[in-house]
This record gives C-alpha cells, structure tokens and sequence, in this order.
C-alpha cells in the first residue's frame, strides 16, 4: 500500500534528512519524490510504501505531523487512493 | 511519467485545508422491522439493543478512514426504519420512550443524530402515525439527538391536507415545548413531499421499507471548492462555468464514493448510495449562497438567483452521476438559510425573502430549509406555507421539504442562535393573510395529472 506524503512550508535546512529518518526507523521505503522550491516556500511531494511499516498508519502520520510542528512546516499524510479517486478516471 | 502529480495531489491538499472540502456524512440505515412487542417499554430496549450492536463500529471505522485518506468527514449518524411502524405493534399512546430509547442508542454509538423518529402519510393515517406525529414535540423536547420527519404528500399519492394542518400545530407545539432554547426542536423536524429512502442528510433521514436490512450512505460537501473553481474560472460564458461546475463536482463525488466503499468493506455492511448535495456550513467559504453570487449576482436572492441556482444544481448532477457506481438521497445544492453565511447575510439585509426562497425550491432540492419565522405566527400561516411547498414538490415530482421555525417570542429582525453546524438565522418576514379555511377543508388534494405514468 503507498501513501502521499506532502510538505510545504517556508524553505529551511534538513526538511528531507528529519522526515526520511523517521521514515527509515519505520521501514517506510520512499519509492519517488518530487520538491519545488519557488521563493522562498518549499513544497514536497513525496511517494511512499507502506508495507513493511513497523507502525499503525495513523501512527506515523502523528509522528510526521510532529516533524511539521518541529519544522514549521505543514505536513499531509494521507493514502494514495484518494488521490486516484479524485484525480483518474 | 513521474508516479507523483504533483498538481494535483496539492489541488486536492488545498481543496481539503483552504476551501472546506469534506464528507459531510456516514449515515447507518438500520432496519427495525424485525422488532416487535405490545409493550413499548420492551420494544424500546430491544431498539436500544440492535441500533448500538449495528452501529458498535460506525464511529470508530469513520475516524479510521477519515485519518487514512486525510480527509475530514464531519457526521457520522444512523437512520431508522419508520418509527411510526415500528411503534404501531404496541398499545401505547405516545411513542416518546422510542425516541428516547433512540437517543441512548446515539449517545452509546457516538453518532451525532439519529433520524427515523418518521411516519408516512401523504395517503392517510395508519395505525401508530398520529399517535407518532402527536408525540413529536414531546420527542423532540426530550432528546437531543433525534430527528423527525413526516411525509405528507407525494406526486403518485397527492396532498394529505389532514396532515399538512396537523403539521402546522405540531410545529407550533414544538416551538413551544423548546422555547427556553430558541425553539432548537423546530430545527430537528421537517415535512417532506416525495421524501427518499437513503437519503444521508438530518433531520430528514429515515431506513425506507425498501432497504436492505442495514447499508451505509454517504453525502459529500463542497459548496467552496466549487466556489473557487468559478472564481479561478475568471471572465467565461455560462456554458463553461456549467462546466467548471461539473469537473469539480465528479472530483468530489469521486471522493464519497471511495470512502462509502472503504466504510461498507470495513464495517461488513453493502453500500447504499452517495448524495451528491452540495451542503453549505455556516463557516465563511462553505456557502451555496456565494456560489450563486460568485456566477455573477450581487447578493443572493436578487433577480437571477433562481436560473443560477437550477443550472448549479444541474451541473452537480451531471459531474456526479458518473463519479458514484450509485447515486441517490437528495443530490441537488441545499439552501437552508440558517446553515448557510452567504444566506444568512442575505435575509439579514432583506435581499433574500421568504418567497424568493420559495421560488428556488422549484430547481433545486429541498425546500425551504432552517428558515426562522416570527413567534406569533399562526399554525395555519405554516400549514399554508408546508402546502404551497408540497404543491411544488408534488407537481414537479422531486423532493420539496420544509423545516421552519417559529421562534418563540422573536420578531423579524431579531437573531435566533442554534449553534454549531445548525448555524443561526434572521427572523424573516411571513406573509400574515390567513389560509385558515383552506387548511380547515381537510381532506386530500388529488394526485396531479403527472402521477399518471403508466
């Protein structure tokens, strides 16, 4: 199963290194990512599977949210089925 | 190709924190048909027991689905069978202890309303369906979280006249019964012409006979995103913003109809139907009314209003009917006043009036809807006002429904707070020119000319 993590927030140092370390210590594998920065404001958009997750979905996106505060960023985790819903025919 | 879209996961991010989109509810249809006793203090429990043992996970499973997807989904309610059938097997005289057996068993689940609290009338009146419509005021004084509904006519069947005055004083009663709290039990009853089965939406849910033992029905939002898909849309003729319309409506139909099947799976329970009403809150940026000014009105209720609205409510059809495997309850922009800023603000400045309202019940559903009256007004001025409404229902074969409160010593111009999602509204004006004798002729109007189909 592959989940949608997005980030957007106003460009800093260390954004991917504090969330694919949490990824990592939860055997989440990052399978694309795609980063704008315009500005100053940075946005992420990033592809995961969750298979081999060692936490409850809610779980980690609590931790990652708690990345977000950390970071002054605002952080969407959310499944990849929504997306697909709304967007393909 | 790159797996991710970046486009549109942000369009979808922003539609959810910026423009209001959610689910606006999971409903329950629960069956009650198969309890029965003559005592209805035992058939109380035994409701009590099969709605909390169906619905145990409703709760639950919901904030599940709405933390997975990211999306909020704001009610989470159950429907019910008829409870003027269910209570019709007991000899008692007044069905207030189901109501109140209803209200535990939401209170137990977590739901945030139960509706059923129903009876079926448009024809005449079966055993249990006065005992229930006199025990409506009661009902609703003595729960908090039941809902009633009363259909008192349909295209196939006509107008109950005998009802529809009934229903005025019933109306009356119950503004009285809850005026140490603005009335709020008004808020909680509506009375329908051509009332549906699946139909998602308080206060006017019910389990139609002709469900499944127990489904689950979704009814989705969205009256800002469409909003600002017709602002981005800029200087574009008609036909486009129709179309604008219809793109943003599949995207969000789409999005009921993945978590009505991710609820069904989860809870074991076959999925009914996705309503595709556009519901307004009354949050700024979640309105119906600034939808219709945003297509280019200057206020709601002005001229114009009502060919906005029907090709609003058109488009939200036509975008939606392909999104969902299947689509029922309402589907239509809902225009209660007091749940809506835009109208709010409307009825306040004395754009928007009463008539007007009535006029945009003919292209769109429901009715009208959380519209405060006067105190003082009559209960024939509201049997009137239940009668016209049900005319245009009956006449035109779509749903029409009035939920209307006559707020216990209010006058126009004065506000009456209901709170929360049932927002607040203006007192407005009535017309005061008594149907007295009408009303009085009881009866049944004949079923019109369009009932016959066959």
């Amino acid at each position: 199963m592959r989940a949608v993590i997005t980030v957007v927030g106003k460009d800093r140092t260390g954004i991917i290194a504090k969330i694919s370390d949490t990824l990592y210590q939860r055997g989440v594998n990052i399978v694309d990512i795609s980063q704008n920065v315009m500005e100053d404001m940075f946005a992420m958009v990033m592809l995961v599977n969750i298979d081999k997750c060692t936490v409850e979905f809610s779980a980690l996106a609590d931790l990652l949210d708690k990345d977000g505060e950390a970071l002054g960023m605002k952080i969407h985790t959310m499944h990849e089925d929504i997306f697909d819903a709304m967007h393909k025919i | 190709m790159s797996m991710i879209n970046t486009k549109d996961i942000l369009e979808t991010i922003k539609m959810i924190e910026e423009e209001h989109l959610d689910i606006r509810t999971i409903t329950m249809g629960i069956s009650l048909r198969d309890l029965a006793s003559d005592d209805v203090n035992v058939l109380a429990d035994k409701i009590y027991d099969k709605v909390t043992c169906r619905a145990e996970n409703l709760v639950a499973t919901g904030e599940q689905i709405e933390r997975e997807l990211g999306i909020p989904i704001i009610n989470k309610r159950i429907s019910v069978t008829p409870i003027a059938m269910i209570g019709a097997v007991t000899r008692a005289n007044s069905y207030v202890p189901l109501a109140k057996a209803l209200d535990r068993a939401a209170s137990a689940t977590g739901v945030n309303f139960v509706g059923g609290f129903s009876a079926l009338v448009q024809k005449g009146f079966a055993k249990g369906d006065e005992i229930l419509l006199h025990s409506i005021p009661e009902a609703l004084a003595e729960t908090s979280l039941v809902c009633s509904s009363v259909n008192v006519a349909s295209t196939k069947a006509g107008i109950n006249l005998d009802a529809v005055g009934l229903m005025g004083r019933i109306i009356k009663q119950t503004a009285e019964l809850t005026r140490d709290n603005n009335s709020m039990g008004c808020s909680k009853l509506v009375v329908f012409a051509n009332a549906v089965d699946d139909n998602p939406f308080m206060a006017g849910a019910f389990h139609g006979i002709g469900e499944p033992e127990t489904v689950v029905n979704v009814g989705v939002s969205g009256p800002g995103v469409v909003q600002s898909a017709i602002r981005r849309a800029g200087d574009c003729s008609i036909g486009e913003v129709a179309e604008v319309i219809k793109k943003t409506a599949f995207k969000i139909t789409r999005m009921g109809q993945l978590v009505g099947a991710l609820a069904s799976q989860r809870l074991g329970v076959p999925f009914g139907i996705v309503d595709l009403s556009l519901a307004p809150t009354p949050a700024i940026g979640d309105s119906v009314a600034r939808i219709l000014e945003e297509v280019g009105l200057e206020v709601c209720g002005g001229c114009g209003t009502t060919a906005i609205l029907a090709m609003l409510n058109d488009a939200v059809k036509k975008g939606g009917v392909m999104a969902s495997s299947s689509v029922g309850g309402l589907s239509g922009a809902f225009i209660p006043v007091s749940e809506d800023e835009g109208m709010i603000a409307a009825a306040q400045s004395g754009a928007l009036t009463l008539e007007k309202l009535e006029a945009m019940t003919a292209v769109c559903s429901v009715g009208i809807d959380m519209v405060a009256v006067p105190g003082d007004t009559s209960a024939e001025v509201i049997a009137g006002l239940i009668a016209d409404e049900m005319a245009i229902g009956v006449v035109n074969a779509k749903t029409t429904a009035v939920r209307v409160i006559p707020a216990i010593g209010k006058k126009v111009g004065d506000m009456v707070e209901f709170g929360g999602l049932l927002g607040a509204a203006p007192i407005m004006p009535i017309a005061t020119g008594s149907p007295a004798r009408f009303i009085s002729r009881g009866g049944r109007i004949p079923a019109p000319i369009q009932s016959l189909k066959n």
